[in-house]
């Protein structure tokens, strides 16, 4: 009752089906190539077109390849894929950036950057991951396929309400923790199917703290809790990363929707289905160790006891164990959970003055042609190069290895995507869950290695002393 | 496939594992498809769990256990946890399930297999996991789903469930109508909407 997600829900209310869904107004539609081919021909085979073209965006990042995607793409059921998205676009008449087009890149990396998610809205995508948006202060959240037509067909989407959820962190996070550390924990704490059922706003100070960039990383990963999508009231972050962006409001519109935005939040009197609450100071480094998000410790513990043996066989782990020290293969830095800027500046800071580990493979991938522009002009893939790193051109990339990007069998990931899925990285693919700046110790050790450790010795100084890369 | 619903009775393929996510369902791999064929999709439904990697059979994945048989999926708690892909309800489809038995679904799958007439029949922890002892003793087991009364009954022990279906969904499923035929018949009352938040 009265929390800022029953008042975006409700504004969008068209109508309420007796002993039955809602149908929601969406504001916003994006389509990738994956989930949407079949939604189009859907129209086709009824005869019908979009009724609101202008609020859908599409842009191909799953089977992108992260070179040469100047040349075309050499998988051709990849290829069908993305060309068949371009055709769709301009038969419905709907605003497409193509590879290569400076504009593209990961959906939920382009939508906010470009300020096409704004707070306030209703936004969904066939994706999961759709739930990134909620970071701007929206009710963000991932549908299939057939939904996907019913947008396309009707602008609303038929949906049961869900429940709502406050994840209260309070406190100040230590250093070399981020926020996908603290989605880690969370994840570890609750479950994949903790949140199943609900949609979640994150509160607190801790969450306050949190930058943009962090926020959408944090938002991002509620999926892995089940919730359906995580928010954040909008606030001044928010405002002054939107301002000036191509689709935000500007002049007096944009102060009239800044005053709106600013009544956006959560009641005094808002109560919520279940409400939780965290110490920020609780939270460590985090990595993965099991084949779901939720089977996650801190990068100095050991594997619990009762961790499932299934999963544990597939990674080659034992109960009990300490990852620290064990070898990696393949460091991936990425994704629409970790490719933006702020995670391109913390793995640099990390690498700067050392050396990519000789035998570990490195795919640094940007979410977007946008962030890769960032970090040029930043300077970081000079820095990038020095150590040993190359700066790849954006797309989904091997967070789901739908391109030429697959982890080998057998070999270990350390990866700041978002699934750590039997398989999800390539055909046999072990992958270990971790931030850009847990990734980047990883590249510059060979090891898993607590990212703590490599930071200036200032706050840690007997950590630092038994560094291997000092 | 737009299919009506009324009563169902058929032996159970179980599968006794949580938390089985989409990926497993159907790999990404196999999401390159532009069209929606679903016999494609069923063929490689638990693609890797089902076929080593030169493609013959897994021995003791249980859709090669010719034991098991029938259109009800038996599936441990939280079921279609992960990607929205709504491939893995094709799959699930086109193999030729069409009500998938658990005591608990990931939300977005949920609405994936009930927008193609997969049902998602939630039970509770007990009924299922008397069901699994059931159908490992005896792979015969069968099951009854009366889409009409809300019922599911393992027809072995005779213990029987009510279990949620929205009378929106109910009628949609038991006259083979979709969501999108509803919207479609919904174009005034959009309209209205957006006249009257400008």
């Amino acid at each position: 009752m009265n929390t800022l997600f029953d008042k975006i829900w409700d504004a969008h209310v068209v109508s309420l089906i007796a002993d039955g869904p809602t149908q929601l107004y969406i504001d916003r539609l994006y389509c990738h190539e994956v989930t949407s081919p079949q939604a189009f021909d859907g129209l086709r085979a009824r005869g019908i077109k979009c009724l609101r073209p202008k609020q859908i965006f599409c842009m191909p990042d799953h089977n992108t390849p992260t070179h040469d995607q100047d040349k075309p793409i050499v998988d051709p059921v990849s290829k069908a894929q993305v060309d068949a998205l371009a055709r769709n676009a301009a038969e419905f008449g709907l605003t497409h950036y193509g590879m290569m087009s400076p504009d593209n890149g990961i959906i939920h990396v382009v939508g906010p950057e470009k300020g096409l998610s704004l707070p306030g809205m209703t936004i969904v995508c066939g994706d999961s991951h759709t739930s990134t948006h909620g970071a701007v202060g929206a009710v963000a959240f991932g549908i299939g396929t057939s939904e996907v037509e019913m947008v396309l067909a009707s602008q609303c989407i038929l949906q049961q309400k869900p429940r709502s959820m406050s994840i209260r962190i309070e406190g100040e996070l230590g250093r070399g923790v981020s926020a996908k550390d603290v989605a880690l924990y969370l994840m570890s704490k609750l479950t994949t199917s903790g949140a199943t059922g609900y949609f979640v706003e994150y509160r607190g100070s801790a969450v306050r703290s949190l930058s943009m960039e962090g926020r959408l990383t944090l938002c991002n990963l509620s999926i892995e809790m089940g919730a359906r999508g995580g928010f954040i009231a909008p606030d001044e972050t928010t405002f002054a990363y939107l301002k000036g962006r191509e689709y935000a409001p500007k002049g007096e519109a944009w102060d009239r929707a800044v005053e709106k935005w600013k009544t956006l939040r959560s009641g005094e009197d808002a109560v919520f289905d279940k409400e939780l609450v965290f110490d920020a100071a609780d939270i460590r480094p985090m990595i993965t160790y099991g084949t779901n998000p939720g089977m996650g410790m801190p990068v100095d513990g050991s594997i619990p006891a009762d961790a499932a043996p299934k999963a544990l066989d597939y990674m080659g782990f034992q109960a009990g164990q300490k990852l620290l020290g064990h070898p990696v293969d393949y460091v991936f830095l990425g994704a629409c959970t970790n490719g933006r800027i702020e995670d391109f500046r913390a793995f640099a800071s990390l690498v700067k003055g050392r050396r990519k580990a000789p035998g570990v493979t490195a795919w640094l991938v940007p979410g977007s042609w946008a962030v890769k522009r960032q970090i040029e002009e930043e300077g970081l893939d000079t820095l990038l190069a020095e150590a040993g790193f190359e700066v790849r051109q954006p797309g989904c990339s091997a967070c789901l290895a739908m391109n030429d990007d697959k982890i080998p069998a057998g070999k270990y990931a350390v990866s700041t995507s978002n699934r750590n899925f039997e398989g999800r990285q390539g055909p046999g693919s072990r992958t270990l869950l971790a931030s850009p700046l847990t990734a980047a110790a990883a590249a510059v050790t060979g090891v898993v290695t607590d990212p703590r450790t490599l930071l200036s010795p200032v706050c840690h100084p007997e950590l630092a002393e038994g560094s291997p890369a000092l | 496939m737009k299919q009506k619903f009324d009563i169902i009775e058929s032996t159970c393929v179980p599968l006794p594992l949580e938390n089985v996510d989409t990926d497993q369902i159907i790999p990404a791999r196999f999401l390159k498809a532009t069209t929606r064929d679903e016999k494609f999709f069923g063929d490689n439904l638990f693609r890797d769990w089902r076929y080593n990697a030169d493609g013959s059979p897994r021995e003791g994945f249980v859709l090669n256990d010719p034991r098991y048989g029938g259109c009800i999926l038996v599936a441990g708690k939280n079921f279609g946890s992960g990607s929205s892909r709504e491939h893995a309800a094709w799959a699930i489809a086109g193999y030729g399930f069409r009500v998938v038995i658990s005591s608990f679904f990931a939300d977005i799958h949920k609405n994936n297999e009930l927008n193609n007439f997969v049902l998602p029949v939630v039970v509770s922890e007990d009924f299922l996991s008397e069901l699994f002892e059931g159908l490992a003793a005896d792979p015969g087991l069968k099951v009854r789903v009366d889409v009409p009364a809300q019922t599911v009954t393992n027809l072995s022990t005779g213990r029987s469930e009510r279990f949620e279906l929205n009378a929106y969904k109910k009628y949609c499923l038991t006259n083979a109508l979709d969501d999108i035929d509803y919207l479609l018949e919904q174009k005034g009352k959009i309209e209205d909407f957006e006249r009257n938040r400008q």
